[in-house]
């Protein structure tokens, strides 16, 4: 059933993924379900945090300040790391990106590396890369590794298998895990203790840790990762060598900011005071953790969504898929439909600022603009805003193009002409009589069941009130 | 379920204004393209409901459209003209009532940005002016003229969905509950998961019709399982998108807005 979502993801335009995701039956059940129980979960300890609108401004007000200042910021933090004992690489893209992690692995003879939290090696395609050079990357986090081992694609930030069962996770381990005991139920304890077996061995005999992060502190060089799960503690801590990939957005100016974000992520990501693991470190250390730390600092298009003056917030993201969980799309066609990394509200912006029109284009349209996201977003990205923002630019960029994707294109002629009317009270009143006269082959017992054209997704589900003999304005007229 | 939460209480006037002294005695009324074409009845139940209150109504017969369609659609140029008509139409009333809640809302939050686009000093100012006292009709009700029971009367059972825009752009509250619920005889039963979407979003309702769809079938499986004889709102738009839902799968329940229902007494609808 899930691979009915995973084709989704593949099918093309949001619209199309989303049909094909709307009729896996087991895809609606568990995100249903998902999505409401964190829904009420996080608006109880939401509810708890008596100043949480501050805290929210305040973690606006500190991503603003960053973003503006991001270049000294980033400088900062890497002369903060240098001095710590690390080493800091600059990555203009995501092959870039991949170059130096495998580079830092062949230099050490590996080939085979532990990763955890990192949904930022998954926007570079980081484990593909590395297979081409013959490096097994092992992902830890547990349902990263459900995806891994399915060969499918995460559909949430973060619960990347939201759209599997245990039911499918347990056939999934009983044939992919060789250590994974004959009778193997699908008690989530058991299942859970046979991925820990399975992961503590690659855990032990692992020479290279891969890990996101997700804040950075320049003025200390402190790097940080929050988690449930405790495998990003051994991945950053058991292997010799650690390499953290982080996107350029993710620096903090120091502890006092860090704090804000520390507060604000668990709480609206899932629905916890404070998360279980909350690992920093600086540098390397003489005899604790791994010998060397790498940093790789990603751009991958960020710069340019910094030069967009309204899209820039999405940067704030802190990925704590709050609004992922409210989203009533998301909650629907899951997080494959959005064919992007970054799935649910989040992604329909980030993604077409950060791929580009021509890849993501339909996604500015996967909303209703029902506000829910910017209600709920730790950071206050003002995403319907943004996602309307996205549409004009959408729009301006096809009307270059030439032939039926650009000017006359029929939506295009279509609007301009219904522009023209609005501005003319004369050509308004004739198009309100116009409207009466030709609906007439159409209406049945005063409703319209049926429209031609684009318009007939309307009227695949719903009737339309035939448009009535007296407009307001004629009555208005007559009363005077 | 979860979503089946209480609708905020009172919040301030969301339009940033104590309410004066002395209410208003003449508005001007926005109709929006959508009702004077499509719901005429609407407008003239918020003219019966208004003048029942001695508020004098006025009709600038030169607007047209707000352009939300336009400029959610992406068609943010074809909105400039719209918006400078709008200020023109209605840059001299006093106070300007709409009974659309995202039509008001364009008005207030996404005006000032279509100025901003236009790069037009002139037409900012104008807008920063006009904006704030374009209200909502449940706003202008509780906040402008301080009343609840408008001297309504209406033996039905209904329900209340309060559309998205109402409840995250313009911060009604529930405003429109508290009206309802002093209308004389009737019966207003909760929604479930009342704040969920009904998967109108204006052209995303064609663009995205499956998805749209989906949304849709859970709001009228909420609405049907509170028995109500009527799902009312404070907006057309959300309404048709509800309504044709309940017609095509004759249910029987009907949909009305707010200001019809505040219409009706012991004699009829008045209008």
């Amino acid at each position: 059933m899930s691979d009915m979502a995973a084709n989704a993801g593949r099918a093309g335009s949001f619209p199309e993924a989303a049909r094909i995701a709307l009729a896996d039956t087991q895809l609606r059940h568990n995100l249903g379900h998902a999505t409401h129980t964190i829904r009420a979960k996080r608006a109880g300890v939401v509810a708890e945090v008596p100043d949480w609108e501050a805290l929210r401004e305040a973690g606006r007000a500190v991503k603003e300040r960053v973003l503006r200042h991001l270049d000294t910021h980033l400088e900062q933090l890497e002369a903060s790391i240098q001095r710590a004992g690390g080493v800091v690489h600059w990555a203009r893209d995501a092959r870039e990106c991949n170059r130096i992690v495998g580079d830092i692995i062949a230099s050490h003879g590996a080939d085979e590396v532990v990763k955890a939290k990192s949904l930022t090696t998954e926007e570079t395609g980081l484990n593909g890369a590395l297979q081409q050079r013959g490096i097994h990357a092992w992902e830890t986090d547990l349902a990263q590794l459900i995806i891994q081992l399915s060969d499918d694609a995460p559909s949430h930030i973060l619960v990347p298998a939201i759209h599997k069962n245990r039911e499918q996770i347990r056939a999934l381990f009983a044939r992919a895990l060789p250590d994974a005991p004959p009778e193997l139920s699908d008690d989530p304890r058991e299942l859970a203790e046979t991925a820990r077996a399975h992961l503590r061995k690659l855990f032990l005999s692992a020479r290279v840790g891969i890990s996101g992060v997700n804040f950075a502190v320049a003025d200390t060089g402190t790097v940080s990762v929050v988690e449930s799960e405790g495998n990003g503690r051994m991945c950053t801590t058991l292997p010799e060598v650690l390499i953290s990939v982080m996107g350029i957005e993710k620096v903090v100016p120091s502890w006092e900011d860090l704090e804000v974000y520390l507060q604000l992520l668990p709480r609206s990501s899932t629905a916890e005071r404070m998360n279980p693991y909350t690992s920093l470190w600086t540098g390397v250390s003489e005899g604790d953790g791994p010998r060397e730390f790498h940093l790789v600092l990603l751009d991958n298009g960020r710069t340019s969504v910094l030069a967009d003056t309204i899209g820039r917030q999405a940067l704030n993201c802190i990925r704590c898929s709050a609004c992922l969980n409210v989203c009533p799309v998301y909650e629907r066609t899951g997080g494959h439909a959005y064919g992007s990394t970054y799935p649910g509200p989040i992604g329909a912006i980030l993604t077409p600022m950060l791929s580009g029109m021509t890849a993501a284009g339909s996604l500015p349209y996967a909303s209703s603009l029902c506000g829910a996201c910017y209600e709920v977003c730790p950071v206050k990205i003002n995403i319907p805003e943004v996602l309307v923002h996205l549409r004009h630019e959408e729009v301006a960029q096809a009307a270059r193009a030439p032939g039926v994707r650009g000017r006359v294109a029929p939506e295009h002629v279509a609007m301009r002409a219904m522009a023209r009317v609005f501005a003319n009270r004369r050509l308004y009143e004739a198009a309100q009589r116009a409207g009466r006269i030709t609906q007439w082959p159409l209406v049945r017992d005063g409703a319209i069941r049926r429209l031609p054209g684009p318009l007939s997704g309307w009227t695949s589900a719903r009737d339309i009130p035939a448009v009535p003999p007296q407009s307001f304005r004629d009555w208005w007229r007559e009363r005077q | 379920m979860v979503d089946d939460v209480r609708l905020p209480a009172a919040t301030p006037s969301p339009a940033g204004m104590p309410a004066p002294a002395t209410p208003p005695t003449r508005v001007a009324l926005f109709i929006t393209c959508f009702n004077d074409t499509m719901f005429p009845q609407t407008g003239r139940a918020v003219v019966t409901v208004l003048e029942r209150l001695g508020v004098a109504v006025d009709f600038p017969l030169e607007q047209t459209c707000c352009g939300q369609m336009h400029f959610n659609t992406g068609y943010a140029v074809q909105t400039i003209p719209l918006v400078r008509r709008f200020v023109n139409v209605f840059g001299d009333a006093e106070l300007v009532v709409s009974p659309s809640a995202s039509c008001v809302g364009m008005v207030r939050d996404y005006y000032g940005r279509v100025a901003e686009l236009a790069g037009d000093d002139g037409l900012a100012g104008e807008v920063a002016a006009i904006a704030p006292r374009v209200l909502e009709l449940s706003e202008l009700l509780v906040d402008r003229l301080g009343v609840e029971d408008v001297g309504a009367y209406f033996p039905r059972r209904v329900t209340y969905h309060p559309t998205c825009h109402s409840l995250r752009m313009l911060h009604v509250g529930d405003r429109p509950l508290r009206l309802l619920r002093a209308v004389r005889g009737i019966d207003v039963v909760e929604l479930p998961e009342a704040e969920q979407c009904c998967g109108f979003g204006g052209t995303f309702a064609v663009k995205n019709a499956d998805t749209s769809i989906a949304m849709l079938s859970d709001k009228v499986r909420t609405i049907l399982d509170t028995r109500a004889e009527v799902c009312v709102s404070a907006d057309n738009s959300c309404l048709m998108h509800i309504g044709g839902a309940l017609s095509r799968q004759r249910t029987g329940v009907r949909t009305m807005h707010l200001a019809e229902i505040l219409a009706q007494t012991k004699t009829g609808a008045g209008a």
